[in-house]
């Protein structure tokens, strides 16, 4: 979605004095007269229903189709929860008189089919339009980084060759630039892990021996927590991150520092932990505690 | 097997047992005539139960199993909320964490939800419904049972071995479960255990779509099964499609953790190279098949609780079932749609083709949508009576309304990756097969109760069950859609204390001890029905399907006579001639017709 | 049994044009397979049944006006009861416990599913029970 990037940072709150950005409105209407096509192309001025507003661009993206879903799903779903409660006030057993023995209704079963295929469409084809924004690719982003994940920690490799890996007890902290595109290239030394940053509204499941590319285009500078999401392990629970993300110039000024130190004292660059070995598959250590189980 | 089933009226070689239908009065009256004059039950006591291939016998084996297999699962859970009431908690250590949500997971999964259905519940009812004496495989159907059951032992070792039961969660991906990451032979039994029950499952499919082919009573035309049986069909149908599939990827992966195969793992293929790799397994492929057969199993454990709802709903609002046929073509619109959406729980890899999968996700509600709407019209302008059953299916319809919706969400790409492997999802899938499984499975057991054992559950010990159990489930649900929005990844021991998450789920918590006391009371009222029995009759509830025509319970081989069968609902029609179905057509102003009263 | 092939036929259908579309959609080869395999068992068995309904014509099943009269007969004979299942389950318990602990447990689940099998030939010749 193309809204102007004003608003303040990202709140847990649902509060509606927050100013709000202006949006142009969508080219594309479709199912015109639905309420979640209505609800959707006004999504900024509504509450957050419980979700991050989103502190990338791809997350506003999909932060305003949670919107449109939200409100599609209170509005079905209060419709259907008032017919049964309706239904059972309304029909409560008063005598033992039998009811008529009705079984079909022709017209109404073919509105509860179409209107719902209807309403399905309209969605499919919001998210569609979402989704190919949020996995959009730039041709040419500003920087890019190469995520390692691995038991239980996380390795950022940047461009000039700058390293921070991190584990458990010690969360690494991914450097990015605000405002630019950053091209996330996802890897796995050894099982599957999920980088996820809840105020990006985004994860993606780091695969071994797969690749895979996502942009973020971090919106304000701040610091966003990050975790692993996918079971890997005994340690999951621990494999924290975070997104650091400072204005350009200080970006490329962390870069170039953090390369003079890695040169200048080469033997206290970060190292992974002796069980990881880089380029291997499932070489991975195995779970502490697990006993040898020969066969 | 050799019971090779001939059409009506051509005898077979066999003579053990076999059930003839001697002409008589046409419309009822059918002696159960046995050559020899009395019928040869087998064994009593213990080996009654080693040795029957009874279908009655046999689905109270699955029932009791299965439901005992529901309570550990339930007091993991438990032990689970306990561990997650503070951030740092020290009642479990991070592998006990790992193996309990994992048992959790395969023991409500596979050895409670479907077993509980297809094995229990249908395996007694389905051939009752449609006047069959058995079903069409008896000694099959017996080894099935055997087979689960030495199937749910063999996962509950793996909490007696050296390293424990299995950790890796119960979709087991790869390369986690492989024998690097997960040695041990915890992960070895689940494989094997899984094994076991799933041929015991393709067993049971095959059981169930040959019985509801060939055994039907004549008259029983295919659009005069009850929902029930059709969903069962169509159940039967998805385990074959689905199974098998599983069984050949846990071969597979036993094959990877053993025999040094790499169908499941990548090694050092394309991190060296930066290309994209090529002769190596791929971690990718167990998601793929295992969610071939994972999201046709999510509606294997779904469609059978629809179809108890289905009967129960039109029993205790004394109409027929509103929609029929619709109700069966969409469970078939159901099952079709479920098999082309496995993806859906691969939107995060980044490696499938998103569009498709999201259609067809989407699309499920539209065939779903359908059921829920003939639900409110069978109970609209009828005399509802609110059993315990009828609770327990109200209680369905509120608890799938709002997991179907957030199902609708989660079909959505972008959304699934804001909230995928969080404790969102967490509540959306319990609410999903807890809302099915439990709300819609206990409904049918307070329902056939009567019908298995001949006497009643207690009514309002009933209740109470199902209000602790309703609360509870929303105490325990609602606010992990809340804390998952906040971002707390789900299978995770411990948790940061500064993120305000812990006040949702001490609530969350103390939910699930509602749902665990609840459960406590259905104890007490088996043993209370067991101690002090009220007879049930034949027919309780005054219900509309062929089994409440027959005893309760009901004899060896289910029927001595059979009234005719002219619609879904020979016993109603039987019992009520001047109340039958009004045909189709004439039922366009619902309220100016008035059916004469019999 | 028409209705019977015609589900499954269309079964058969439904998965080979989403099967279609899939594949020239995705062109990935796990997911093709296997909606090509799930279009196969909707088209193998409900060709079978087709068959049949063409050659035995309705059945007093298939029949709206059928009394259950009409059905008079042997229906089918069904074992009373048998202890080879259990002996069957005990045996595949047994082997797959041989994969995980020993194989040396295989010598006492194969002979018992051997023997299963023998039992159950042999009951089914003599038409009695255990």
């Amino acid at each position: 979605m193309d809204s102007s990037l004003t608003s303040p940072p990202h709140g847990t709150s649902a509060s509606t004095t927050e100013i709000v950005p202006v949006r142009r409105p969508r080219r594309r209407r479709v199912g015109a007269g639905l309420v979640a096509a209505a609800f959707l192309l006004t999504g900024c001025q509504l509450p957050t229903f419980g979700e991050y507003k989103g502190s990338t661009t791809q997350a506003r993206t999909e932060y305003h189709l949670w919107q449109g879903f939200f409100i599609a799903g209170l509005v079905v779903g209060v419709f259907v929860l008032m017919l049964i409660t309706w239904a059972i006030v309304r029909y409560r057993r008063k005598s033992e008189e039998i009811p008529p023995q009705h079984q079909y209704h022709t017209l109404t079963e073919i509105i509860y089919t179409v209107v719902p295929i209807l309403i399905v469409l309209v969605l499919f084809v919001f998210t569609v339009l979402a989704e190919n924004k949020v996995t959009a690719l730039e041709s040419n982003p500003a920087t890019s980084i190469h995520v390692y994940a691995f038991q239980w920690g996380w390795e950022f490799e940047y461009p000039n060759g700058v390293k921070v890996i991190g584990q458990t007890t010690n969360d690494p902290t991914m450097v990015v630039p605000t405002g630019e595109t950053v091209r996330i290239r996802l890897d796995s030394y050894d099982v599957l892990h999920g980088f996820y940053v809840p105020e990006f509204n985004f994860s993606r499941y780091a695969t071994p021996g797969y690749s895979t590319y996502f942009d973020l285009n971090v919106i304000h500078n701040g610091t966003y927590r990050g975790q692993c999401t996918q079971l890997c392990g005994l340690y999951h629970s621990l494999m924290f991150f975070n997104v650091k993300s400072v204005s350009p110039a200080d970006y490329a000024t962390w870069l170039r520092t953090e390369l003079a130190l890695a040169k200048a004292h080469p033997s206290s660059a970060p190292q992974l932990p002796s069980g990881v070995h880089a380029g291997g598959g499932t070489s991975s250590n195995s779970n502490a505690g697990g006993l040898p189980y020969g066969d | 097997m050799t019971d090779v089933i001939a059409p009506p009226s051509v005898a077979t070689e066999e003579t053990a047992t076999e059930l003839t239908l001697p002409p008589q009065v046409p419309g009822h009256g059918i002696d159960e005539g046995h050559s020899g004059g009395h019928e040869d039950h087998g064994p009593s006591g213990i080996l009654k139960w080693l040795t029957s291939t009874d279908h009655k016998v046999i689905g109270l084996s699955y029932m009791i199993t299965s439901l005992v297999m529901f309570y550990l699962a339930g007091i993991m859970a438990l032990l689970i909320r306990l561990q997650l009431s503070s951030p740092h908690s020290s009642l479990l250590t991070f592998g006990q964490f790992n193996q309990l949500f994992t048992m959790h997971g395969s023991l409500m999964l596979y050895l409670f939800a479907g077993p509980f259905a297809f094995g229990g519940l249908a395996n007694f009812i389905v051939p009752l419904q449609i006047g069959a004496p058995d079903m069409a495989f008896p000694r099959l159907n017996a080894l099935s049972y055997w087979l689960y059951l030495t199937g749910s032992i063999t996962m509950m070792m793996g909490f007696l071995v050296a390293g424990g039961a299995a950790s890796f969660g119960w979709v087991a991906y790869t390369p986690l479960a492989s024998s690097t990451s997960s040695p041990g032979a915890g992960g070895d039994l689940w494989i094997m255990a899984l094994a076991l029950t799933g041929f015991s499952a393709i067993f049971t499919g095959v059981n169930l779509v040959g019985t509801i082919f060939y055994l039907r009573a004549p008259g029983m035309t295919m659009f005069r099964m009850p929902v029930f049986t059709w969903n069962m069909l169509v159940t039967g149908i998805l385990i074959l499609i689905a199974f098998p599939v599983l069984t050949s990827a846990l071969i597979m992966l036993f094959c990877d953790r053993h025999f040094s195969t790499h169908i499941y793992t990548a090694v050092g293929c394309h991190l060296v190279s930066g290309a994209p790799y090529s002769g190596c397994g791929s971690p990718l492929l167990w998601q793929n098949l295992f969610w071939f057969f994972g999201h046709p199993e999510v509606y294997i454990l779904a469609l059978p609780f629809f179809g108890i709802v289905t009967e129960v709903l039109p029993v205790f609002s004394r109409k027929p079932v509103f929609g029929y046929k619709g109700m069966v073509f969409a469970t078939m619109a159901i099952a079709a749609l479920s098999t082309g959406v496995w993806a859906h729980h691969m939107f995060t890899t980044g490696a499938v083709l998103l569009p498709f999968f999201s259609l067809l996700s989407l699309l499920i509600a539209v065939p779903t949508g359908i059921k829920f709407f003939n639900w409110i019209g069978t109970m609209w302008h009828g005399q509802l009576q609110f059993s315990t059953a009828m609770l327990f299916s109200i209680g369905f319809l509120f608890a799938f309304l709002m997991g179907g919706v957030t199902g609708i969400m989660l079909a959505a790409p972008p959304l699934d990756f804001a909230v995928h492997d969080t404790y969102f999802v967490v509540a959306h899938f319990h609410q999903v097969l807890f809302g099915t499984a439990v709300m819609g499975g206990f409904a049918g057991l307070y329902y056939w109760y009567p019908k298995m054992f001949g006497r009643m559950l207690r009514e309002n010990l009933g209740k109470w069950h199902f209000w602790l159990l309703f609360i509870g489930f929303w105490v325990t649900f609602m606010p992990q859609y809340i804390v998952g929005l906040l971002g707390m990844p789900r299978r995770v021991a411990s948790y940061p204390s500064n993120l305000g998450w812990q006040s949702y789920n001490i609530v969350s918590t103390v939910g699930a001890f509602m749902i665990g006391v609840s459960f406590f009371i259905l104890l007490v009222n088996f043993v209370v029905s067991w101690r002090n029995p009220i007879p049930a009759g034949d027919n309780p509830w005054d219900a509309h399907t062929l089994e409440w025509f027959t005893t309760s319970p009901p004899p060896h081989h289910n029927y001595t006579h059979l009234p005719p069968i002219r619609s879904e609902r020979p016993t109603w029609d039987y019992n009520h001639p001047n109340d039958l179905t009004v045909p189709h057509g004439k039922t366009a102003r619902l309220k100016k017709e008035k059916v004469p009263v019999g | 049994m028409k209705i019977e092939a015609l589900f499954l036929l269309f079964l058969g259908v439904f998965f080979g044009v989403v099967g279609l579309v899939y594949w020239f959609w995705s062109y990935e080869d796990a997911g093709g397979m296997m909606l090509l395999g799930t279009s196969l068992l909707g088209f193998v068995p409900g060709s079978y049944y087709m068959f049949w309904h063409r050659r035995m014509g309705k059945r007093l099943e298939d029949r709206d006006d059928a009394s259950i009269a009409e059905g008079a007969g042997v229906i089918n004979s069904f074992p009373g009861s048998s202890i080879w299942p259990f002996v069957l389950g005990m045996g595949a318990f047994l082997s797959v416990l041989a994969l995980v602990f020993g194989m040396w447990l295989i010598f006492l689940g194969v002979p018992l599913i051997l023997g299963a099998a023998a039992g159950v030939t042999a009951e089914s010749r003599r038409g009695g029970h255990v």
